[in-house]
């Protein structure tokens, strides 16, 4: 250990660490267990199974399921199709394509659902009514309001996960390996089959967890469109269960054993996916970047880019754009003509409506406070972790991690358990309870970024400070804190920029002062306000991608 | 400058002891060398004295301050130490300046003064003009020069060194090695320099301690010492190659294996029947015909500046070197397959057990 041996630096340090991890973390998470698990102080699984095997539960769980492995499917199709068309063919502006297919992970997908749901509901949807009004339709084309709805633009949000890794993998991936199968007289139809496929499985497999995982979790998108078609998925019936109900013993009671198995789920599935990339075969993807073979589109060059760009513009464009649109009416159901357009919505929500205003000003005050505080904690944490040699710190490093595979609602609901009076604390609907939840929930993104730049800070580092003279503060102060200074930046924006559009948490955690945008959106959406939605949602795009952007730039500049 | 005195120092973790009671005095002013196999606990021992671990039992004394024993453990930044580590440990967000004025800005050293020491001291490791670089602007040895200047800044009373040329390529090793020792005889500063490279060690040190893998201290003494008066086998062997032969006696003479000659040299001065002879490959000198063991040459590899050669003789393997110029010289360079006969210059005798793990 780095220090002295009294009670001094590294113990304050341990302390704290554990101290926060166990109040933010540990607490409300074995709360639910413990919610879930005992009824009136006794172990008693029986009456687990009974809750689970209520028909609404039950169907809840499968609903869950039969989405998740639904996204995941044609999330892994998509995603594996067109990183194989931007990195490994001559499709023309494939370098663009590359950034527009990844623009759907910057937007929150419960904006998409937003969208889509006034483009295809049954009978309001504008893209029926097109069909319906002008063509002479009988029926609308499309329900977005189903299962397959739901899936469409689930998909459309989360297809990046596998996106992202094959496209790594296909980059990454010696060519010599494909080259010397091409000199031992293979085609490049074969060589793609039983090389390159097999080579990058591992990474769709990753990647297609990945969706499984959010999918499972999965609130916003469900909320929107299956509610109206009574399609409940776990996320969304314990919002509705805990909505309702205002807190009563049997919701949230409901709502920790489906927490748990949500939690179970997770967990497994992030199991497998260690599993997948611990596999020995990923081995042979190298770290360093190579030109990969091209494969000559020929004839199918221009449709394909045609099918990419239609693509685009269908997932990306006519969403963002229908939002921006509708946020423009005066009254919904409107044809969308100039003489029905109008700023007055944009300007009563942004100057007028207090509702709005707030949820503005609290995403961004929430966004900073969580970041700037979890980005610290993450510090200390990490250090324990990395470089402390304590016993015991891999429990640490557990609960940091916890919060990956511990869904939002779950999060949520057990900042409900232990911060309601319940014990000694009570902060419910005020803002600082979902404060809470957004350290919970991001302090993994903080202890990821910050253990990749400790790990980077060579012990003998610190050590040839203490040697210089410098004690341990100074040594941190001076070495280390310039040191890991880039991780925090980056743990800062990776908390910041998602709790802007955060709406599973807060969801279930707003008073009636303390909504979030995402939640100003989802409850004007409820109460019918479509147009305020709309311009809300509209307002949100324009913070938000803004804050992508500018963060992004800066980014780009230091490095 | 300042001895240091370790007296009865142990140091275990985990229940697995890596030091058991050792003792050890360094004199002011003296360049002292830790020579031991990667995982002996001289690291440990290095830590140790540098106040980065704590000894479970025994103490240490750096000039007349004790700075651990039993309940005391004085922290690294309160011992006036330098210390130069193996992977250079130069902080990259500062630039050689601010690397080196770093100790003298923590003393708090008024600004002119460290301005000036620090330019003194960069200048005496040969970097200035680098003073505005950033480390990841320098090669390795240049980063090793700004580590060492580091360690030199605050004229530390004792300055330990570890394993600090182990990065470094062959040619700048040798370089380094003179330079560090030209600068310890120039400041007259007390150095404890830890390394596992014999070559290093006899470079670089008034006395060498040889470790072994248990932790303990087999042997201190000069080079010379440790390379021609070696405590024990075990010694021999780490200082360089070394051949080992199981010899018995009959009567007064000692017998080489499968009785193909006797020993000509003076007897040993070691009680027993069955001693243990070692040699170097230098040692051995080679011949056509004449006195000496008749052998085979097995290997014969040209080195260069001198050639190496495997012998078998009496069902013992010799490592054997000659110069090449002088064995074209006089018709003594031989070709796998050939016969020979060996002769000894030199040898040291051991007692048995040392022939038991065969030719080193």
């Amino acid at each position: 250990m780095t220090g002295s041996f009294r009670f001094g630096t590294p113990q304050i340090l341990f302390a704290l660490a554990v101290g926060i991890l166990v109040i933010f973390v540990a607490v409300p998470v074995l709360l639910i267990f413990f919610n879930a698990l005992w009824v009136d102080g006794r172990f008693n699984i029986t009456d687990t199974v009974k809750v689970l095997s209520e028909p609404d539960t039950y169907k809840a769980l499968i609903n869950s399921l039969i989405l998740a492995s639904g996204v995941t499917v044609t999330g892994t199709i998509v995603g594996t199709f067109f990183a194989w068309l931007v990195t490994r063919t001559d499709l023309p502006y494939k370098g663009a394509m590359r950034v527009l297919f990844l623009v759907p992970f910057m937007l929150p997908s419960f904006i998409g659902a937003l969208a889509w749901k006034m483009l295809l509901s049954p009978r309001a949807g504008y893209i029926n009514r097109f069909f319906m009004e002008t063509l002479g339709f009988s029926e609308p084309v499309f329900n977005i309001y189903s299962y397959h709805g739901i899936i469409l633009v689930e998909t459309m949000y989360l297809f990046p996960f596998v996106f992202i890794q094959v496209c790594g993998a296909l980059e990454r991936m010696d060519p010599t390996l494909e080259e010397s199968a091409r000199i031992s007289g293979a085609d490049l139809f074969t060589i793609t089959r039983k090389i390159t496929i097999p080579l990058v499985a591992p990474s769709i497999l990753s990647g297609a967890l990945l969706i499984m995982l959010y999918s499972m979790a999965h609130f916003g998108t469900v909320a929107m469109l299956g509610i109206e078609a009574g399609i409940y998925n776990i996320p969304t019936l314990i919002y509705e269960r805990i909505h309702q109900s205002a807190g009563s013993f049997g919701a949230i009671r409901t709502g920790t054993v489906l927490s748990t198995v949500l939690v179970a789920t997770a967990a497994l599935i992030i199991w497998l996916q260690n599993k997948v990339l611990s596999g020995g075969r990923y081995q042979i993807i190298a770290g360093k970047s190579f030109r990969p073979t091209e494969i000559r589109l020929r004839g199918l060059r221009l449709p394909l880019l045609a099918f990419c760009v239609a693509y685009i513009g269908f997932t990306i464009v006519l969403p963002t754009a229908t939002i921006f649109l509708v946020g423009g009416l005066a009254t919904y159901g409107l044809p969308i003509t100039p003489e029905n357009m109008t700023f007055d919505n944009y300007h009563h929500i942004l100057f007028e409506w207090d509702l709005t205003r707030d949820a503005i000003w609290n995403s961004i005050g929430l966004g900073l406070a969580a970041a700037l505080i979890t980005m610290f904690a993450g510090v200390v944490i990490s250090y324990v972790i990395v470089k402390m040699k304590v016993p015991g710190k891999g429990i640490l490093e557990f609960l940091g991690m916890l919060p990956f595979s511990v869904p939002g609602s779950v999060i949520a609901l057990g900042v409900i358990l232990a911060w309601s009076g319940k014990y000694g604390v009570n902060i419910y609907n005020t803002i600082w309870i979902i404060l809470v939840a957004y350290i919970a929930r991001y302090m993994a993104f903080a202890l990821k970024a910050n253990s990749a730049a400790l790990e980077q800070v060579h012990d003998s580092l610190v050590e040839a400070a203490r040697a210089s003279g410098a004690t341990m503060w100074q040594a941190l102060r001076d070495i280390v804190i310039p040191l890991v200074r880039p991780g925090m930046v980056a743990a800062f924006f990776l908390i910041f920029l998602p709790a802007l559009r955060e709406l599973t948490v807060s969801v279930l955690l707003y008073g009636p002062t303390t909504r979030t945008i995402g939640v100003a959106i989802y409850t004007l959406n409820e109460d019918g306000e479509t147009v305020y939605a709309a311009a809300m949602a509209g307002v949100a795009l324009i913070i938000i991608v803004t804050a992508e952007v500018v963060v992004k730039r800066v980014f780009k500049i230091k490095q | 400058m300042s001895s240091v005195k370790i007296a009865g120092l142990s140091k275990s973790y985990g229940g697995r002891s890596i030091l058991h009671g050792l003792d050890l005095t360094v004199e002011a002013g003296e360049s002292f060398t830790l020579l031991g196999p990667s995982g002996c606990g001289k690291t440990v021992l290095m830590r140790l004295l540098a106040g980065f671990e704590a000894p479970n039992a025994g103490s240490i004394r750096i000039g007349d301050t004790v700075v651990a024993d039993g309940g005391t453990n004085v922290p690294p930044d309160r011992r006036g130490i330098g210390m130069v580590f193996q992977d250079y440990a130069v902080w990259p967000h500062m630039s050689v300046r601010d690397n080196v004025a770093y100790p003298l800005k923590i003393g708090g050293v008024p600004a002119d003064e460290r301005d000036r020491a620090t330019r003194a001291v960069i200048g005496q490791v040969g970097m200035a003009g680098l003073e505005t670089r950033m480390p990841s602007q320098l090669s390795g040895g240049q980063q090793q020069r700004v580590a060492l200047a580091r360690a030199l800044v605050s004229k530390p009373s004792l300055l330990l060194l570890d394993e600090p040329l182990n990065n470094l390529d062959a040619n700048l090793r040798e370089e380094m090695r003179f330079e560090i020792r030209e600068l310890q005889q120039k400041l007259g500063i007390t150095v404890v320099y830890v390394t596992h490279d014999q070559e290093i060690a006899l470079a670089i040190a008034d006395r060498i301690g040889v470790m072994d893998e248990t932790g303990r201290l087999r042997q201190v003494g000069t080079p010379d010492d440790v390379f021609d008066r070696p405590a024990d086998a075990f010694i021999y062997r780490f200082l360089g190659v070394a051949n080992f032969v199981a010899m018995h006696r009959a009567g007064e003479a000692w017998c080489f294996p499968d009785g193909v000659g006797v020993w000509e040299g003076a007897p040993p001065e070691m009680e027993g029947d069955r001693l243990t002879l070692g040699c170097r490959p230098f040692d051995i000198d080679l011949a056509r015909d004449g006195a000496g063991l008749p052998g085979v040459v097995t290997r014969a590899s040209f080195l260069g500046a001198q050639m190496d050669y495997l012998i078998e003789a009496g069902g013992v393997t010799f490592r054997a070197a000659t110069d090449s110029r002088r064995a074209l010289r006089d018709d003594r360079r031989f070709e796998e397959g050939e016969p020979c006969r060996l002769t000894f210059r030199g040898a040291q005798w051991f007692d048995a057990s040392a022939s038991e793990g065969g030719r080193a």
